[in-house]
């Protein structure tokens, strides 16, 4: 089976991707897998935009409303054992609906603490991340490259974290 | 979605046929959940050079009219709306071009 990328896009916005063509960063960055995933710690990062109600704010929707071309770089930090009632969305691209039904549909984080205990991964890390994946028009992820990714990346190598699963939204 | 697994150029990727905002799949449908996790982790296993995008076997099991429409926000995007009207006059230009 080949993944049809447009298949569940409306038009309009087929054509605003289109319109974001980009080449490939070469060479493509590689990591071989550093140990057999029985053995391995893991991450998640989303651009989902989620974040953790009454304990930090949601993206900034409100400058997106004002300025379009904008999108918040900023990131959330997520406890794995985050309940679901506490779960919040501020994406203004999705229907967050089921995020806030079901989390695991964007950030596994109980299939995950699941396959930790059968013992297929090492271990899930004790923070995930989310992100917001809208970053204007056209985009501009300079503050993910040079700032916000990177922290991320060493609080996860901090946490030991040796495989980390990216789900975009 | 593999078009911008391609273009980016990540270095190892599941290709998974699902609408914007279920990557893992629907709520509470956990084992469709795992099956797509247990590809991924497939995919983690067994690639050996970068660049590798595997394409999933899991089909989305509502219509794709129905997806279409539960995915999207309730009201249109700021900058699609901002966009909006540039788009149709691509699309329309399209449309003369090939007819």
């Amino acid at each position: 089976m080949t993944v049809d990328s447009f298949k569940f896009l409306p038009r309009l916005i087929a054509t605003f991707y289109q319109m974001m063509d980009r080449e490939p960063v070469h060479p493509i960055p590689w990591s071989p897998l550093p140990c057999d995933l029985e053995e391995c710690a893991f991450g998640l990062i989303t651009s989902a935009g989620l974040f953790q109600q009454r304990h930090s704010p949601p993206f900034d929707l409100e400058r997106e409303r004002q300025e379009p071309t904008w999108g918040d770089p900023s990131y959330r930090e997520i406890p794995v054992n985050i309940p679901q009632d506490q779960v919040g969305v501020s994406h203004l691209h999705l229907n967050p609906q089921d995020m806030l039904l079901d989390i695991n549909i964007q950030l596994p984080i109980r299939r995950f603490q699941e396959l930790q205990q059968e013992g297929r991964i090492g271990r899930l890390a004790k923070t995930a991340y989310s992100f917001m994946g809208y970053q204007g028009f056209p985009p501009d992820t300079t503050q993910w490259e040079s700032t916000f990714g990177p922290q991320v990346a060493q609080a996860l190598k901090a946490d030991g974290v040796d495989c980390v699963l990216l789900t975009p939204a | 979605m593999p078009y911008w697994a391609e273009r980016i150029g990540v270095p190892r990727a599941l290709a998974v046929e699902f609408p914007f905002g279920h990557t893992l799949g629907q709520p509470q449908n956990v084992f469709q959940q795992m099956r797509v996790i247990r590809e991924a982790l497939d995919v983690l296993k067994s690639a050996r050079s970068p660049g590798k995008i595997v394409h999933s076997r899991e089909k989305w099991p509502t219509s794709q009219a129905e997806a279409i429409q539960a995915w999207q926000p309730e009201k249109p995007s700021p900058i699609i709306e901002h966009l909006a009207p540039r788009f149709r006059e691509m699309l329309r230009s399209r449309r003369k071009k090939t007819s």
